[in-house]
Parts: structure tokens; C-alpha cells; sequence
């Protein structure tokens, strides 16, 4: 069952509508072969790509969906409800495009926009290495200047869409600082390693990336030169938000699921959701995945406000995915054995939602952030939606 | 060149269909509507001539005030303008009737084709298309999986279960097309834009010059006179083999009046 929605406007209603038929009609058959076998969808992406869903929060000028956050991320979460790889990869390509469309020059800007956002590419970004991955600020990889060329060299790990993207969004050591560079794919000296084998979200590819001697032009460095880590910091915040939004949309399917199955099933002469002890567990599934949706809803319409939102960005992250984390294992439960089978998805939305509480910060990286703003902006200043 | 495509505006074929018990008509409260996937084709159809003639295409529905939605999806696949005759008094209305409607419609507008799909995926008739073409004088040619215009010359080809007809008309004609005509696209969120500033007019009975005894309920040919929801499946028999399995599956099917 789709969750209820209250959309800001007409042409946000119909995005949710294409979203679901887009879904239902060409996602949900190819989830669980892709999924079992391992196999990178980029068709599906093309698909999406040509029905604008790639681009939904950036300038209709270069060819983006001109959407607030409010509604970019209910689209991804319906895409996620289907499939979550997908929905992580989404994400993943918004917030590659991020860095050029927030913090490029108006000529990166014109020369890269359209095609990052036109929806027949794919974008991936390198922040962690081996050894840095929830301290960037450790990394090896570095970018030295040799006349119009800066010079890439380093190890770059868990890259999702690695071997998969046309650009990659890398961050390398240059000087004292971390700049930000856009790699196109076929730059020699850029290899992808295989895909690493993880726990779920097998569909979607994550790599390694090795750069060897890469020459990228002196233009494709996006930001002023030690401004690299202020911009994935940044673009952060954002990506969190997607993947609160996906870690919603994941609990959705599993709540869905357990639903179903609770109606269905009989023990001792009655539908097992008629069993209180059950129907509670579904109650409190039901409220962790509304209290998600409605904790990134409320740090977008932060962020679509212009308001600062950093710490609501975390505290989504973290609500909702810890939130996806239960609900998916509940909803195992609810099943019982058959939960526990490959013949039923709800197993692998366990395994899905594990990783939620790891990537695009940890959960402990998100307790830190909100830890320390709460030193900082506590003066509880009243403000409207119209601004001041 | 101007195509006109009729759409109709159903129920969610994936949801539980139900009927209003007052009249035994399909109930439209309970359920989400959409443009008819059959009717897809032929909107998909439309757009591939109007591109290559550099045409246009005018999708019109017949429906309640929901029905908006079906000519607006059609819109947003990129049809140029939509009609939407809506009038109380057409709640109920069979095939007869709906073809009356049509045919009215269009005769105000201005074509070269009109298109359609195979059949509703609710009602099932498939009946519109042959009394679209005989009220209005055109010539029709159905079921085609494929269309091709050539010298103001419609041609298609029906496949059978034995053979493949080739069938030309005369433009302007009525040509209903199949599910394996053609892929339809998806609208493309620059398409759900773009819909909102197309042309989509509502037109009433009064301005097509129909009255409401012509339609409707009351002056429909066949009436439903009852719904039934069929009976859940029950359990199957199972025969076991004894050395007497065959005489007693010949029983089962003989008492099943089967053999």
C-alpha cells in the first residue's frame, strides 16, 4: 500500500504518479533478478534520466526539474519503496552533480550542467579511501599542478556506481588543502577494481577507484583550490536527506510486505494481524516510518527555505535509517520462517537496510554532528515560510 | 495532419473492482481512474505521425470530472490539445450512446484520422470504433498492429490466427489499433510541464446539440441487471489411485458433465 501523500503542487502530484507507474511497470520486474545476480541496472537509469528524474532539484536552465528538496525526495523515496539500489543510486547522481551546480563558475556551470543533468549520464563520487572514510580529511589521493593540468594519483574506495558512471566527482589533496575535481570515466590512468561483494544492495555496484597518473584540464576543478572538503561536507547534508528519504522508502516496502502477509496468514482460527502481539509490532512499524518521512520532510523544507539544516539533515539520516533497520528486521519477523527465506523480499530488506546506518556518514558521525551543533544554535529564533 | 484520438478514463485495473449497487454501473467513487493502457497506443500512435507530418493531435474523452486526468496523461505524452465532454446526463450511457457522444464531438472538430484503441480494458466492448465510423460515414478499419499513411491512404495490418490481412481506406478513417502496434512512452516530467499550458477544453451536451434523453441510462439498448462477485475458489478433489484412479477421474469429469 503507497503512502499517503500531500503534495505542494499539481505538477509535483503528477512527478509522484509517473514515479509510481515508472515503478510498478518497469522497476519491480527486474528487482529481484538484478538483485540475485548481481547486475548493475543502467538501463533503468536511462529510463529514469529521459523522464527527468535525475535531475529534479536543479535549475530548469540546464535542463533540471527546478524541484524543492520537499518533493525531490518523495520521488525517491517511491522509487526506493521499489527498489533501493536504484533509489541509492539516484541519490548518488544528484549529489555528484551537486558540486558543479552549487559551487562551479558560470561557465562550468553552461559546459557541464546539461549533460550531467540531461539524464543519459550517470555521476559517481570519490571521497573515502582505505583508511579515510569517516575522516576525509586524512586522505592520500593528491592533484599536483604541472602547467594547465593537475595531476591525479591515489586510491579511491566504496565508489557506487564505480566502473558504471561517465564522470566521477573526486576529491584529492592539493597543497594543504582538498580540492574538488570532475573526472570524466574514459580519462586514462582511472580504473574501477571489481565490485566489491557486500551484504545487499547487490544490484547497485561499489569499486574501488584507482588513479594513476589522470590529467584533468584545470577547468574541471570545481571551487577555488583547498575548497574540496567545505563542498562534500556540504553536499553531505544534501545526500543525507536522499538517503533518509530511501531508508523511508525501504521500511515502506518492508511494512507493506508484513501488512499483507498478516492479513493473509491464519494461526489459531484468525488473521495474525487480528493477534494483538502482532499488531502491535505492525504499530509500531507503522509509526517509525511515518516519524522517518516526516523528519526528512522537515529538514528539506529547511533547505528549500534556505535555512540552515544540518543538523536536521542528520538527525533525519539518523532517525530514519536506525528507524529501517528495525522495521526491516520486525517485518522478518512478522513473516516468521518464511520472513527468514529468499522466496520472500523481507530478508533482503534486512540486508539493505544495514547500510544505511554505515554510508554517507555513519550513525555515529551523525550523533557527532548533532552533538556539536547543539553547543552552537540554540537561541530558538521564530521565523516564516516567506523569509526573515 | 490532425488525428483525433479517443481515450476513455477507467478504473485502476490493479486495484479491486466494484460495482455501484444503485444501478449496477462501474463504481468510480471507490477506485483510482487512468487513461486506459490500450488507449496508450493510440495516443502513442498519434504522436509518431504528428511528428513525422508535422501534425497535430487532439485526444478527446467522454467521462465525469475525473476523466480530466486520462486526456490530461494523454497531455502529458505530448498531444496537443484535448476535449473533454463532460454532462451529468451521460452517467450510465452504453456503447450506442458513448458512440453518439463521440461522433458529435468530432464532427466539430477538424480531422484527417481518427484513432482508437481495441477495446476498454473496463467495459471490454470494442464495439466504439465500428459505430464511431458508421455514424459518422467514415470508412473503419480495425485491430491494426500496424499503421502506415501513404497518398491519403490509411493501411494497416490485422494479424489473425492464420493469416495477416493487409486493408487500406480512404482518409479520413476510423482505425482502431492493438496493444502490439507500437511501445508507448512515458510522459517525461518536461511533459507534465509543458501540459499545463496546452488547450483542454470541457464541452457540455448542449454544446455538441445532444439532449440528455439521448443518453444516459434511460436510453440505453442493454441494461446490466445484475452484478454477482464470483464465488471464491473452492478446494480441489483429490483422486487417490487405488488401481481404480481412471474409472474414478471419469466419474468426477462425467458427475462435472465435462466428458
Amino acid at each position: 500500500m503507497p503512502a499517503d501523500r500531500v503534495m505542494p503542487t499539481a505538477e509535483a502530484a503528477d512527478l509522484i504518479a509517473l514515479t509510481r507507474q515508472l515503478a510498478h511497470r518497469e522497476l519491480a520486474p527486474q528487482v529481484v533478478r538484478h538483485e540475485a545476480d548481481e547486475i548493475f541496472p543502467r538501463d533503468t537509469f536511462r529510463l529514469l534520466g529521459r523522464a527527468g528524474l535525475l535531475s529534479l532539484p536543479y535549475p530548469g536552465e540546464y535542463g533540471g526539474g527546478d524541484q524543492p528538496y520537499e518533493v525531490y525526495l518523495q520521488v525517491l523515496e517511491e522509487i526506493a519503496t521499489v527498489w533501493a539500489s536504484v533509489g541509492v543510486g539516484v541519490s548518488v547522481h544528484v549529489l555528484s552533480c551537486f558540486g558543479p551546480a552549487e559551487f562551479g563558475t558560470p561557465e562550468q556551470r553552461e559546459r557541464w550542467l546539461p549533460g550531467l543533468l540531461g539524464g543519459e549520464q550517470l555521476g559517481a563520487y570519490c571521497l573515502s579511501e582505505p583508511h579515510a572514510g569517516s575522516d576525509p580529511a586524512a586522505m592520500r589521493t593528491r592533484a599536483v599542478l604541472r602547467n594547465d593540468e593537475y595531476v591525479l594519483d591515489g586510491v579511491k574506495a566504496w565508489t557506487t556506481h564505480g566502473g558504471q558512471a561517465d564522470f566521477y566527482k573526486v576529491m584529492a589533496r592539493t597543497g594543504t588543502g582538498i580540492s574538488c575535481f570532475l573526472v570524466p570515466a574514459n580519462t586514462p590512468g582511472l580504473e574501477s577494481d571489481p565490485p566489491e561483494r557486500k551484504m545487499g544492495l547487490t544490484a547497485s555496484h561499489t569499486t574501488s577507484i584507482r588513479l594513476t597518473d589522470v590529467r584533468v584540464p584545470v577547468e574541471n576543478r570545481v571551487g577555488a583550490e583547498g575548497e574540496g572538503l567545505k563542498i562534500a561536507l556540504k553536499g553531505l547534508d544534501s545526500g543525507r536527506l536522499g538517503i533518509a528519504a530511501v531508508a523511508t522508502g525501504l521500511a515502506q516496502a518492508a511494512l507493506d510486505a508484513a501488512v499483507a502477509y498478516a492479513q493473509e496468514r491464519e494461526t489459531f482460527g484468525r488473521a495474525i494481524i487480528d493477534h494483538q502481539g502482532l499488531s502491535f509490532l505492525l504499530a509500531d512499524m507503522a509509526a517509525a516510518v511515518e516519524v522517518s518521512r516526516a523528519a526528512y520532510l522537515s529538514a528539506a523544507r529547511r533547505r528549500d527555505l534556505g535555512l540552515p539544516f544540518t543538523r536536521q539533515a542528520s538527525i533525519a539520516k539518523l532517525v530514519a535509517t536506525d528507524n529501517a533497520m528495525r522495521v526491516t528486521t520486525d517485518a522478518v519477523q512478522v513473516l516468521g520462517g518464511v520472513g527468514y527465506t529468499r522466496d520472500f523480499p523481507l530478508e533482503r530488506y534486512l540486508r539493505e537496510a544495514k547500510v544505511m546506518q554505515i554510508f554517507e556518514g555513519t550513525n555515529q558521525i551523525q550523533r557527532m554532528v548533532i552533538g556539536r551543533s547543539l553547543a552552537k544554535d540554540t537561541k530558538g529564533i521564530i521565523r516564516t515560510a516567506e523569509g526573515s | 495532419m490532425n488525428i483525433v484520438v479517443c481515450v476513455k478514463y477507467v478504473p485502476d485495473a490493479q486495484a479491486d473492482r466494484t460495482f455501484s449497487p444503485d444501478d449496477n454501473t462501474t463504481d468510480r467513487e471507490n477506485v483510482d481512474g487512468l487513461l486506459s493502457e490500450l488507449d496508450e497506443y493510440p495516443v502513442e500512435e498519434a504522436l509518431k505521425l504528428a511528428d513525422a507530418t508535422d501534425g497535430k493531435v487532439i485526444v478527446l474523452t467522454v467521462g465525469p470530472e475525473d476523466a480530466t486526468d486520462a486526456a490530461r496523461k494523454a497531455l502529458q505524452m505530448g498531444a496537443h490539445e484535448a476535449v473533454h465532454v463532460q454532462d451529468d446526463a451521460i452517467h450510465g450511457s452504453d456503447a450506442l450512446a458513448t458512440s453518439k457522444v463521440l461522433a458529435a464531438a468530432i464532427a466539430k472538430l477538424e480531422y484527417d484520422l481518427i484513432l482508437t484503441g481495441m477495446a476498454s480494458t473496463d467495459g471490454s466492448m470494442g464495439v466504439v470504433p465500428a459505430m464511431l465510423a458508421e455514424r459518422l460515414g467514415l470508412p473503419q478499419i480495425t485491430l491494426a498492429s500496424e499503421l502506415t499513411i501513404e497518398g491519403g491512404k490509411a493501411v494497416i495490418r490485422r494479424d489473425n490466427d492464420a493469416s495477416t490481412e493487409i486493408i487500406e481506406a480512404s482518409l479520413p478513417a476510423v482505425v482502431s489499433v492493438t496493444d502490439q502496434i507500437n511501445e508507448p512512452r512515458y510522459p517525461s516530467f518536461k511533459g507534465i510541464m509543458a501540459a499545463k499550458k496546452k488547450p483542454l477544453q470541457t464541452w457540455s451536451l448542449e454544446d455538441l446539440g445532444l439532449t440528455a434523453d439521448e443518453v444516459g441510462s434511460a436510453a440505453a439498448w442493454t441494461t446490466v441487471t445484475s452484478v454477482a462477485e464470483r464465488p471464491a475458489r473452492t478446494a480441489g478433489q483429490v483422486v487417490t489411485d487405488e488401481g481404480d484412479g481412471g474409472a474414478k477421474l471419469v466419474e468426477f469429469l462425467a458427475g462435472a458433465k465435462l466428458v
